[in-house]
């Protein structure tokens, strides 16, 4: 299967990724190369097959609906590039 | 080596309890042995060694304590699994400087049982690999051969375990990342059913598909260590809340293999695999027939299929996970980025390796509107299949045996360029994780040709474990020991 460079920068954009140009031939390429083997998939009969999306047999546990603190804010805080001691720090999102 | 290395872990055990040997002996002649064999295979991102000392002295001042199973043990677990106040980096630029505030359940469970941590094992970044080239810091080697890889990702967990530098390492095991390097290193590694071990504090690549499990001499010792970690933890919603069996008495209880169906599926055992792998796997299934197994023929047909369903199902994963390294609030920001999507852009593109944004890139096109039923829905459906063909199988059968690789150990570099034909050397591993199953590797031999070990894989039906465990306890005895790496 053909997957160009302009896919592969695309579907980069949506996962937040920048890549260079040169990077993004050779992974478009490989992609297209692993997806033509994933293609093997379509002879596979699967008509009525209910998907399976994970091995987990057992109901989703539920916790009574109270509010716990687990960790201090100077925890959660710990490995942040950037705080004031109270709050994550990142760089401006509205103009002005 | 000293003496003590050449104990396994339940030897180590023995003369931990009855005093003849001391956790700072123990710690010590590791740290030693770390030291002569490191530079070779750099199998560690961190050595906890200051640490490590300063707990067995203080261990041994109080004296043995007999109900803590891992009284004295020196450990090392895999860099994915988060240890409180020590590097967590996944192998990853985006993590290097994240040093976790808490334990994982599994390593905190260790430490409760006396277990002492002394570093962190090298992996493919992510986990994501075969061969332990992923890593961003170092390429582990085999310590049976330094041209080859100790296979991946948790390759740094199979080179400490076999160099002897540890008793026991922490792996996880999304697609084979534990059986893989247990196979190419010579040593046993088992993945446990889906949810007899924690996940939280395991850094996630495939949430459906991930397990934490252990690398080690035997297993005997495989079965102290799972049954140390085992068990629900209400921190993790896919934890299973349900009794865990005595996992150790199993396996000390099992002296042959009488009354045992071991099925062998033909998709493992036809072409494609190398002739020093089957000569090996042969005599092993022969001297399970000598201990009283009997072998019965057992198909798994979607086999074929394994592999397409298993990189769907884990990129699709991988690239959700992965959307919570973005600069905030740990590991790797970007300095120069300007406003909030430079900052997520720019930390993730210089953050991740090659490997990583491939899979992402994969991941969150197989995903997208138009492509989903496509991609990631159809092999959800294969997936169930794939599951369908063993529980069949285990109708005829208690266990079902193959090998865990084609070949040997391969060279490094020789299939870094090429990510599928990396992918392929899982062929045999990760329809087990599909599934939700567990599997066992354990070393049967060494290749004729290539003088590497080579790994027979059990797999086992659901909560099962104890019955691989014991069945490869009792196989090893009939089976010649490959021993250690004259490294």
């Amino acid at each position: 299967m053909k997957f160009t460079p302009q896919q592969a920068a695309k579907v980069a954009a949506l996962a937040r990724l920048r890549l260079p140009e040169e990077k993004l031939e050779r992974i478009a390429g490989q992609i297209g190369d692993i997806l033509s083997y994933m293609e093997t998939l379509e002879s596979c009969d699967t008509a009525g097959v209910e998907p399976l999306y994970s091995p987990v047999e057992h109901p989703t546990p539920l916790r009574a609906d109270v509010a716990e603190k687990t960790f201090q804010r100077s925890d959660i805080l710990s490995g942040a590039p950037e705080t004031d001691g109270t709050y994550f720090i990142v760089p401006k999102i509205v103009a002005g | 080596m000293s003496d003590i290395l050449s104990l396994s872990l339940s030897g180590l055990r023995a003369k931990l309890a009855d005093g003849s040997v001391s956790a700072t002996e123990a710690v010590s002649s590791c740290l030693e042995r770390i030291a002569d064999t490191e530079p070779a295979i750099e199998a560690l991102l961190t050595v906890t060694g200051e640490e490590a000392l300063n707990q067995a002295q203080a261990m041994d001042a109080a004296g043995p304590d007999a109900s803590k199973p891992l009284w004295g043990v020196p450990v090392v677990v895999k860099d994915a699994i988060c240890t409180k106040g020590v590097a967590t980096t996944c192998a990853s630029r985006i993590l290097e400087n994240f040093v976790p505030f808490y334990d994982a359940t599994c390593v905190a469970r260790l430490k409760e049982a006396g277990a002492i941590l002394l570093g962190k094992a090298n992996m493919d970044e992510f986990a994501m690999g075969s061969s332990t080239e992923n890593s961003a810091f170092q390429k582990t080697r085999n310590p049976w051969n330094l041209d080859k890889v100790p296979g991946g990702s948790s390759g740094g967990s199979g080179a400490t375990v076999a160099a002897g530098q540890c008793f026991a390492a922490l792996g996880t095991d999304t697609g084979g990342s534990i059986r893989l390097p247990a196979s190419f290193c010579g040593v046993t590694g088992i993945k446990p059913t889906y949810g007899r071990i924690s996940r939280y504090g395991v850094v996630a690549y495939g949430s459906s598909l991930d397990q934490v499990g252990p690398l080690a001499r035997t297993a005997e010792d495989c079965a102290v260590m799972l049954q140390v970690m085992s068990g629900h933890d209400a921190k993790d919603s896919t934890s299973a809340p349900r009794e865990v069996p005595d996992f150790v008495a199993q396996t000390a209880a099992r002296k042959d293999l009488k009354g045992l169906r071991l099925g062998l599926p033909e998709e493992y055992w036809g072409e494609g695999l190398t002739e020093e792998v089957r000569a090996c796997c042969d005599q092993a299934v022969e001297a399970a027939k000598g201990l009283g197994a009997v072998v019965v023929p057992v198909k798994l047909p979607h086999t074929k299929y394994a592999i397409a369903t298993y990189y769907i199902v884990a990129m699709a994963e991988a690239s959700s996970n992965l959307a919570r390294f973005d600069g905030v609030r740990y590991g790797f920001r970007h300095p120069e980025a300007k406003d909030l999507r430079d900052l997520y852009e720019m930390s993730r593109s210089e953050g991740f390796g090659e490997e990583v944004q491939r899979r992402i890139v994969l991941g969150t096109y197989v995903l997208s509107a138009g492509y989903y039923d496509a991609y990631y829905r159809k092999a959800a459906q294969v997936r169930r299949l794939i599951r369908q063909d063993f529980l069949d199988a285990f109708q005829a059968c208690d266990v079902i045996v193959g090998p865990t690789s084609p070949f040997t150990a391969f060279g490094l570099g020789e299939k870094a360029d090429d990510p599928l034909q990396m992918y392929l050397a899982d062929i045999f591993t990760i329809s087990l994780n599909l599934s939700g199953l567990p599997g066992l590797s354990m070393p049967v031999g060494l290749g004729k040709e290539s003088g590497l070990p080579v790994g027979l894989q059990m797999f086992g039906k659901a909560w099962d474990e104890g019955t691989i465990l014991g069945a490869a306890n009792a196989l090893s005895d009939a089976l010649p020991q490959v021993g250690m790496p004259k490294i």
